[in-house]
């Protein structure tokens, strides 16, 4: 039949062409790759973990104090985001279904869309301008806004698995809703929660946009967290776009770094998350 | 005493007030999100003041930009943005929709499950390790080979004209889709997984070969789960800040040319606010960040409602 002939062809062309599709995705994502570990693996040594940038000309020198300006930028913003977001993350799935739970719900979803440049906008109105200087806690302030509403709806999920048999069980010995809710609800579901934890920290350790003029990059050790402070993601950019061979070279292994952290981060969250304590 | 008063006494004792205490506690940190996303709008609206009022609707048509001389128009970075984005989302649909298709009807099990997982690794670079990529592998790549190649052959359009830079609008609509790509592969996978097996299987009791059971009972089903997805990669691509800021060629003029160097909204705010001169250019780089922010709002609340439409009866959300 001919009918049946032209469909298995157009059968056979359209399937081709999702397989291009696929090939073609893939391609470009598969180069960077590459190249990230290719430079990176090639430009990385002792140096880089213990060392400041060295002046633009001198070859050597690490991105140490970015290391470590990263790290405490990130704690500081977990400090602050991530009690908000799983105390948020208890109302919604404890108190649920009413209006308000749905309108905060939208919001967080809303907010995790707004492009992370805003958020430093607002921490430089809301932290730099009345503090009279850039630093290290605006910069925290802008990564914590991006970490809140991630926390949230992840955490919220985690609550929501846990099985109402087991609130049940224990407002039935008597204990009271919010002992329940903090010793058994939440603890159930603690394991999944540290592992959305990890992944949305994992995924702000490589914002660059919201730090540009909040925590601004130091050159060198920053000694307080009232001042500028470095930042791996920020260096990565400013040695990116300088006209220098070694500082490129630097940017490479400061790419390769940061995203060994971040699949890191994420391995050991998923290794973590896999335990389920219960069913 | 009755036996319910009783019970009402240990609870106003012991329990009645710590929950209510509890609920206002959770509220509290609840309710916060809702503030922060009020304070980021009123907040950007309040700073912006200076330039709305000295400029008005010229501040969205007028294109000239002069920090010393105090004017300001925001035409070029609008449309670089614009541009942009919806060049890259109009490349990365197709690519990303045939993508999730082969995941998930052709290949269904460990290839793609596979490949599901190579692209969701990639949607967690950061955008700065993209632009470094950009801009020292892509964009020279694009300044030798590319960009020669088109105007050679397709200089007789507008579209290919002038000399090759490789940083430009190209190269930032290259790395945008590349961008992009991922996020909304990923989404569209969980709206097909979403479709009915019955659906599939009412397809394909008909006799329907595998790329009819597709048009016709899986496409027509994550339509507008598929649409929000692609929306929703737009309000990323209009985001986009670092690697677009790192290969645009950071220049605000309006050419039709993709070869020619452009700017975007996000990438001004990111290479002047630090040094902004005055008052008012900041206050215009704040209006900048507002428009961008209203756009995206609009962006994203379109996409969250069209996806939760769809997956809500699967799953209960999650993060998308």
């Amino acid at each position: 039949m001919n009918g049946m002939v032209a469909r298995s062809l157009k059968n056979a062309v359209m399937m081709l062409l999702m397989g291009t599709a696929t090939l073609l995705v893939l391609t470009p994502l598969v180069l960077i790759f590459v190249h990230i570990v290719r430079e990176g693996a090639g430009s990385i040594n002792l140096d880089f973990f213990t060392n400041i940038p060295n002046p633009p000309g001198e070859s050597g020198g690490g991105m140490a104090n970015g290391l470590v300006g990263s790290a405490i930028i990130l704690s500081m913003a977990s400090l602050f985001g991530i009690p908000t977001g799983i105390f948020g993350a208890l109302y919604l799935s404890e108190y649920e279904g009413n209006r308000l739970a749905n309108v905060i719900r939208f919001s967080a979803d809303v907010l995790s869309g707004v492009p992370s440049i805003i958020t430093g906008l607002v921490a430089y109105t809301l932290i730099v301008v009345p503090m009279h200087g850039f630093s290290a806690i605006a910069g925290a302030a802008a990564l914590g806004l991006i970490i809140i509403p991630i926390v949230l709806r992840t955490t919220e999920e985690q609550l929501k698995m846990v099985p109402g048999t087991l609130r049940e069980a224990s407002l039935a010995l008597g204990v009271s809703f919010w002992r329940t809710t903090l010793q058994v609800t939440l603890r159930s579901a603690l394991k999944g929660i540290v592992t959305g934890i990890l992944l949305s920290i994992a995924r702000v350790a490589g914002e660059t946009a919201p730090l540009l003029f909040t925590s601004l990059g130091n050159h060198f050790w920053g000694r307080k967290l009232t001042e500028p402070m470095a930042a791996l993601p920020l260096q990565i950019f400013n040695f990116a776009i300088s006209p220098y061979e070694d500082w490129h070279r630097l940017a490479w292994a400061g790419a390769l770094v940061l995203v060994v952290i971040m699949f890191g981060l994420s391995l050991v969250a998923r290794l973590f998350g896999r335990q389920k304590p219960m069913a | 005493m009755s036996h319910d008063e009783q019970v009402r006494d240990i609870d106003s004792a012991k329990g009645i007030s710590g929950d209510r205490i509890f609920k206002m506690i959770t509220l509290g940190f609840a309710f916060s999100i809702i503030l922060i996303l009020l304070l980021i709008t009123v907040g950007m609206a309040v700073e912006s003041i200076p330039t709305l009022k000295l400029f008005g609707w010229k501040f969205i048509t007028g294109s000239d930009w002069d920090a010393v001389q105090g004017q300001f128009g925001a035409l070029p970075y609008i449309w670089g943005s614009i541009v942009s984005s919806l060049l890259a989302i109009l490349i990365a649909t197709p690519l990303s929709v045939g993508t999730a298709l082969f995941i998930t009807e052709i290949a269904p099990g460990k290839l793609g499950g596979a490949i599901a997982s190579l692209v969701e690794l990639l949607a967690a670079i950061p955008s700065v390790i993209y632009g470094l990529w950009g801009i020292l592998v892509m964009a020279p790549w694009l300044q030798h080979t590319v960009e020669p190649f088109l105007s050679d052959h397709f200089g007789f359009l507008p579209f290919f004209r002038g000399a090759p830079y490789g940083v430009g609008m190209l190269a930032a609509v290259f790395i945008i889709m590349i961008m992009i790509i991922p996020i909304i592969t990923s989404i569209t996978k969980e709206v097909l997984l979403a479709v009915p097996r019955s659906q599939k299987e009412a397809a394909v009791a008909l006799g329907a070969t595998r790329w009819e059971t597709i048009r016709m009972a899986v496409l027509p089903y994550g339509r507008s789960g598929i649409l929000g997805a692609v929306v929703l990669g737009l309000g990323r691509a209009i985001g986009e800040t670092m690697a677009v800021t790192m290969v645009i060629g950071n220049t605000p003029q309006i050419s039709l040319s993709l070869l020619a160097p452009a700017y975007t909204m996000p990438s001004v705010i990111a290479n002047e606010f630090a040094e902004a001169s005055s008052k008012l250019h900041s206050a215009a780089l704040m209006e900048i960040g507002l428009i961008l922010l209203v756009i995206t709002l609009i962006i994203n609340i379109t996409a969250r409602v069209l996806i939760w439409g769809v997956t809500r009866q699967r799953t209960s959300g999650g993060q998308i």
